[in-house]
């Protein structure tokens, strides 16, 4: 009725934001569902203090302080004892791959020169690519073979016991020795910045063509799904590429990442992962209705991907149903490739158990994009 | 099946499909249509808005699987041969569907690739040429004006030669002039014996066409040239015109015999099948001071109204008129 400020019309832009907003079925249930799935899932899988660390004993030594040290180990809850063997080198190995985030090394004649009060020392190595998840463990370290051989030296050895430790604990950091928390954050990042930006640059790919009206031209022409996405997915890897070669100098001229490992079977393996992320976008799109839709579902993924993937926290320290959902992810297997690589200078061999996952990843998600892809408009 | 007489032709028809239905959820947009379309014929097709014609038209080139039915297009079975049917028939869009983020001649030389045309460059520029649209041919698609937007989808969809053209209201929104340059483009490529079916509410295109087809609710209510689908009809009209003759529409609606009444101009088109209850209705306005009573050939546009009303009679709810039977 007036030229003035109207609440009338507040109230008629708003009651038709609503109305719209309860049509909107899909978007609607991810304004609930989403949230709620993430605060359950995150919620429940996040632990700062990773415990039960899988560790590899390498036994020189066959007296009975060895297995003293052995069961102290298995009982305290930070140590899972994954392997006991007679080869340092065999231990190692597994700490290179990943297998195991410590290798508790106990020398020959350990048990005689304790006895002997010679102060045998016990040599303990730690992946300290991730500084935070080792922190704890190693922390504990000290006081619980303290406690444990307590038990053992008893009578004339009492005397082992009082006396300050009874052997010295050797920690080796390996990896990360100075414990510089950018080594671990910037190579992660690299899997985080990359799957945000690879993900969000196909999941538009179809949901554009369908918003705009040209989804039903395209169709019409003889274009077969396989051509379709390849010819979407293949532009984006360069940009992929750009964005990889950013942070890689970033990471080296300003964070001073060490880069140990080959540069070209990095190339190899972020080729990989970039497509393993482009075809989880471009699935989305096929999937979305609109662009709101693949912004979420995208903002889904990414989720995951920092919390679950070992990025943001210790993936040790996760129950293991989370494990299991962080193993499905590319982020969780080219963090690992990207870390080893740098960090610990691993080669093809090691970084294999990996890879093979990424491959398989992207082999599930084109094909399930083939099979979302509809060839007509029903 | 139709019986082949020669392999990839179904004795000379480019469309032959029967018992053609759709479904989406519990509505039926099309239901078990048949339509037989002779080689390098101009084929209208007709109904009202929601009636199943972009539906048809989407199932002929292979855009949506049809729930039931079969037949040929081009001799290509619908149901197994999709991509081959999409290789050789040209689909303009209802609304304009190319890109309008990249120029007139990047649209032109997608669709050539995406056709595998040999020589796209060539192909290309001869289009451009053909449409005068040389100095225009960097421009965004989007920047066009709606005529031009048109001419540029027939374009696009010419590139590749096809045989069978289906157009789903290619004109809707475009100036008078350009709509009739395009229905002699359409004349010209049939003349080089193109096949088109053309879906359209205009009257006068209907009667460009060589035969027409109706459909409402998803079933053919009527087909077959323009006087033929008139005459099939069997409705009366009578033009009142003259001083006060808007004035008599509402009163004529509600007389018995009356189907519709419609302006044209300052006349009105009084229409229904029964000619002597027609008369009775009319008669008291007889003679009466200014106002002249004729019979005329019903227009197409009568027909088509008429067969609007009485096929979907609960879609109308507007006048007051009780459905006729």
């Amino acid at each position: 009725m007036s030229d003035g400020f109207s609440f009338a019309r507040i109230g008629a832009v708003l009651r038709k934001e609503l109305v719209q907003m309860r049509r909107d079925r899909l978007t609607l249930a991810m304004i609930v569902g989403v949230p709620m799935m993430q605060i359950f899932l995150f919620g429940f899988a996040i632990n700062v203090n990773p415990k039960h660390l899988p560790t590899a004993v390498s036994i020189s030594d066959p007296g009975i302080y060895a297995d003293s040290v052995v069961a102290a180990l298995q009982n305290s809850s930070y140590f899972e004892i994954e392997k006991a063997t007679n080869s340092p080198q065999e231990a190692r190995a597994m700490l290179d791959e990943g297998d195991v985030s410590f290798v508790v090394e106990i020398p020959a004649n350990f048990s005689r020169d304790l006895v002997r009060g010679a102060h045998p020392q016990l040599l303990i190595e730690s992946d300290a690519t991730d500084p935070a998840a080792a922190s704890n463990a190693t922390a504990a370290l000290a006081q619980l073979f303290g406690d444990a051989l307590r038990d053992d030296l008893k009578g004339p050895l009492a005397a082992r016991a009082q006396t300050a430790p009874a052997f010295d604990v050797v920690i080796h950091p390996l990896y990360n020795p100075e414990a510089i928390t950018q080594y671990n954050v910037v190579p992660g990042l690299l899997a985080v910045i990359l799957t945000m930006s690879m993900v969000l640059m196909t999941c538009l790919a179809l949901t554009r063509e369908r918003e705009r009206g040209t989804y039903e031209n395209l169709l019409a022409m003889p274009v077969k799904p396989l051509e379709l996405m390849i010819g979407k997915i293949a532009p984006n890897i360069f940009v992929g590429a750009i964005q990889s070669v950013l942070v890689l100098l970033v990471a080296k001229f300003v964070f001073g990442v060490p880069m140990i490992g080959s540069l070209l079977l990095l190339s190899g393996c972020l080729l990989l992962f970039i497509t393993a992320n482009l075809a989880v976008g471009y699935t989305f799109s096929t999937v979305a209705q609109n662009q709101l839709q693949a912004m979420q579902m995208t903002m889904f993924f990414l989720l995951p991907a920092i919390l679950l993937s070992g990025f943001a926290f210790p993936f040790r320290g996760m129950p293991v149903w989370a494990q299991w959902l962080g193993e499905v992810l590319p982020a969780t297997h080219f963090l690992r490739v990207v870390r080893g690589i740098l960090l610990k200078g691993n080669g093809w061999t090691q970084i294999w158990p990996d890879v093979w996952p990424l491959i398989l990843f992207l082999f599930i998600a084109g094909t399930l994009a083939l099979m979302r892809f509809r060839r007509t408009l029903d | 099946m139709s019986t082949h007489s020669e392999p990839g032709r179904s004795q000379g028809l480019a469309i032959d499909v029967r018992g053609l239905t759709k479904r989406f959820g519990r509505k039926t947009a099309v239901n078990g249509i048949d339509i037989q379309v002779p080689d390098g014929e101009v084929w209208g097709f007709l109904g009202p808005n929601g009636s199943g014609k972009t539906t048809t038209i989407r199932m002929l080139c292979g855009l949506l699987k049809a729930d039931e039915g079969t037949g040929t297009c081009l001799g290509f079975d619908l149901r197994t041969e999709a991509e081959k049917i999409k290789r050789a028939v040209g689909y303009m869009t209802q609304k304009f569907s190319f890109w309008e983020d990249l120029s007139i001649r990047e649209n032109l030389e997608f669709v050539a690739r995406m056709y595998e045309i040999a020589d796209a460059r060539a192909r290309v520029g001869d289009t451009i040429r053909r449409l005068g649209l040389e100095r225009r041919q960097s421009q965004l698609a989007g920047e066009l004006s709606g005529g031009w937007k048109q001419r540029l989808a027939l374009a696009a969809c010419m590139l590749h030669s096809p045989r069978l053209l289906l157009l789903d209201e290619p004109t809707a929104g475009v100036d008078p002039k350009t709509r009739r340059d395009f229905w002699d483009e359409i004349h010209r490529l049939s003349g080089e014996g193109l096949t088109v079916l053309v879906s359209t509410h205009y009257m006068d295109e209907a009667e460009r066409c060589d035969r027409i087809v109706y459909i409402s609710l998803g079933n053919i209510v009527a087909r077959g040239t323009v006087a033929e689908v008139i005459e099939q009809s069997k409705l009366f009209t009578f033009i009142v015109e003259g001083d006060g003759a808007r004035h008599l529409a509402e009163t004529l609606r509600q007389s018995h015999g009356v189907e519709f009444v419609s302006f044209f101009g300052a006349a009105l088109h009084v229409s229904g099948r029964d000619r002597d209850a027609l008369e009775r209705a009319l008669a008291p306005y007889r003679g009466q001071q200014g106002l002249a009573i004729a019979e005329a050939v019903p227009s197409l546009e009568d027909v088509f109204i008429q067969l609007q009303e009485e096929s979907a009679p609960q879609e109308r709810p507007a006048p007051k008129e009780r459905a006729p039977q």
